[in-house]
């Protein structure tokens, strides 16, 4: 499936200008939401912790911060991957009318995920500044969890893309969300280390996009990176699942809106 | 008229799974000229137009727009068509003048093209006015006005549009073909499909009558009507179904062709005031009798043998 770049930028144009209008509305989510997550878990959830080899070595702030980062953009991806796509398609079929342009399916599939890592980016850079004031960064290569954040963005939101743009009732979605994204949320590493799951489940956080995207964010934001092997192979599994997911978007895409 | 086809279908072939929604269809469509697809609901009128607007992939057959093969030259094609869905798809985000700008901008048109054809197309259809506001909560005549708008925001060297006045009241019907004319005369080659007889006939030059997914008759409506009616028709009402079934005997041998409907006896006829007058002679008392030219729907009952549903 040949995909164009000017396709895709005359989509994202699209989504841009929405943004424009619609972005005082965010930034209760992107600046206040994380602020609050840092203060109440890092400091006062962080204030019981106190100091836990468990923890890698870091304090509890700056062992929690870049799982709240990655926690938010992964239910931020993953919301955006079910309703929105079934929405767009079934609903207000937003997306039935962009085909009929010189734009495929393949292309608005990847447009779509463009825009989400380029939402997860926004996300990171808002989090990372509150992050810098409130406390949580120690190591300058903080900035290196923005492209992480993207990377999560399109694995979580491409499979559910592929999901959703192949379903004709929501029934699913909300099975998805409390038996999937939810139990990602909290047992990926996030707000506390995976070696304190019960041992039949520590291989299963291997499965989590989001644990291997927290794992490298975490790395970033610490700069702790003892293991080099285990950093290049999170990188491989997130650019897996976020490669797969945009093929598997870009199908369901063609197959759904070209029949 | 001049000039190669802007379509050509050839044995051209739908299938969704065991169903044939489109069955080997041979047709044309000619530079300027004003298409028609008609036929009841499921016909495969729609089917057939999507294949036509390459949204939908032809699984038999062959098929040429514009010169190229849509399976092959989907984006290049669709650059220069205009398409107006059967429901409206408009960006319910955005205001009435970033629908066209938007839409616009995926054609990859630049920006001051755009905004002159856009107020154009904006004052053409009457929504000048409502250029600011939202989609949402226009009138169902102007979702489609703007729809159709929309669809010329390209300047498409062929229009397509799937039934699109179902649903408005007459006003707005009417509105939007008075714009379709409009259109024609300008020489813009449309292809429509529509289930509204007189829509058919006020518009399109050619059409085509579409029954299960099979084509069943092509001409100019004139020529239809001549082909597979009579000049005139008389449709006579009873008061029950007894009266009406008593009727059928003695209406026997009167006019070319007799019809049965649930509702009416149809008498096919080259004049209807004798076919009128030889009924009285026969005694026959109708609680109405209801002399009119015939029209394409009488084409349909003919070729169909049953009422187009609206």
């Amino acid at each position: 499936m040949a995909v164009r770049v000017s396709s895709i930028g005359h989509f994202l144009e699209r989504e841009t200008l929405v943004y424009r209008r619609l972005w005082h509305g965010t930034v209760f989510s992107a600046f206040v939401g994380p602020a609050l997550f840092l203060v109440a878990m890092g400091k006062g959830l962080g204030g019981y912790v106190g100091a836990n080899p468990a923890l890698g070595g870091v304090d509890y702030l700056d062992f929690v911060a870049p799982g709240i980062l990655c926690a938010s953009v992964m239910q931020m991806a993953g919301a955006d991957g079910l309703w929105p796509v079934m929405g767009r398609i079934q609903w207000d079929k937003q997306y039935v009318g962009v085909v009929t342009s010189p734009i495929t399916p393949a292309e608005l599939a990847v447009g779509f995920l463009t825009w989400e890592s380029v939402r997860a980016l926004l996300v990171a850079v808002a989090f990372l500044l509150v992050a810098s004031a409130v406390g949580g960064l120690a190591s300058p290569f903080a900035v290196l969890a923005a492209p992480v954040c993207m990377l999560l963005a399109v694995a979580m939101s491409g499979p559910l893309a592929a999901w959703s743009s192949s379903r004709t009732s929501d029934r699913s979605f909300a099975i998805i969300f409390r038996l999937g994204i939810i139990p990602l949320f909290l047992f990926s590493g996030t707000f506390f280390p995976v070696t304190q799951l019960p041992g039949w489940a520590q291989p299963l956080a291997q499965l989590s996009p989001l644990y291997h995207a927290v794992e490298l964010a975490r790395a970033a934001t610490t700069g702790h990176a003892r293991d080099a092997v285990a950093i290049v192979g999170h990188v491989l599994v997130l650019c897996g699942v976020a490669l797969g997911g945009a093929v598997a978007a870009q199908r369901a895409f063609t197959r759904r809106l070209s029949s | 008229m001049p000039g190669e086809p802007l379509v050509v279908g050839r044995a051209l072939t739908k299938r969704f799974g065991d169903f044939v929604a489109v069955d080997g269809i041979d047709v044309e469509v000619r530079p300027g000229e004003t298409f028609g697809f008609l036929g009841p609901n499921g016909a495969g009128k729609t089917s057939t137009m999507r294949m036509i607007g390459c949204v939908s992939p032809r699984s038999g057959g062959d098929l040429r727009v514009l010169g190229m093969d849509p399976a092959t030259d989907g984006p290049r094609i669709r650059a220069r068509l205009g398409s107006v869905p059967q429901e409206d798809n408009l960006d319910l985000e955005l205001s009435v003048w970033d629908n066209l700008m938007i839409y616009g901008r995926y054609f990859g048109l630049p920006r001051p093209v755009i905004r002159e054809r856009a107020t154009e197309l904006l004052d053409f259809f009457q929504l000048a006015e409502r250029r600011d506001d939202q989609v949402d909560p226009l009138s169902g005549g102007m979702k489609r006005r703007l729809t159709v708008a929309r669809g010329l925001v390209n300047a498409p060297d062929l229009f397509l549009l799937d039934e699109p006045t179902t649903g408005l009241d007459p006003q707005a019907r009417h509105l939007l073909w008075e714009r379709l004319y409009q259109l024609k005369r300008r020489g813009v080659t449309i292809v429509l499909t529509t289930h509204y007889m007189d829509e058919a006939e006020q518009l399109c030059d050619r059409l085509v009558i579409m029954n299960a997914g099979r084509i069943v008759a092509e001409g100019s409506p004139r020529d239809l009507i001549r082909q597979h009616s009579t000049r005139e028709v008389v449709e006579l009402r009873f008061l029950d179904a007894d009266e009406h079934d008593r009727a059928l005997d003695r209406v026997a041998g009167v006019g070319e062709r007799i019809e049965s409907l649930t509702d009416r006896v149809v008498i096919y006829t080259h004049d209807g005031d004798t076919t009128v007058k030889e009924l009285a002679q026969r005694g026959l008392a109708a609680e109405s009798a209801y002399v009119r030219r015939s029209t394409l729907e009488d084409v349909f009952l003919r070729l169909t043998g049953r009422a187009l549903e609206e």
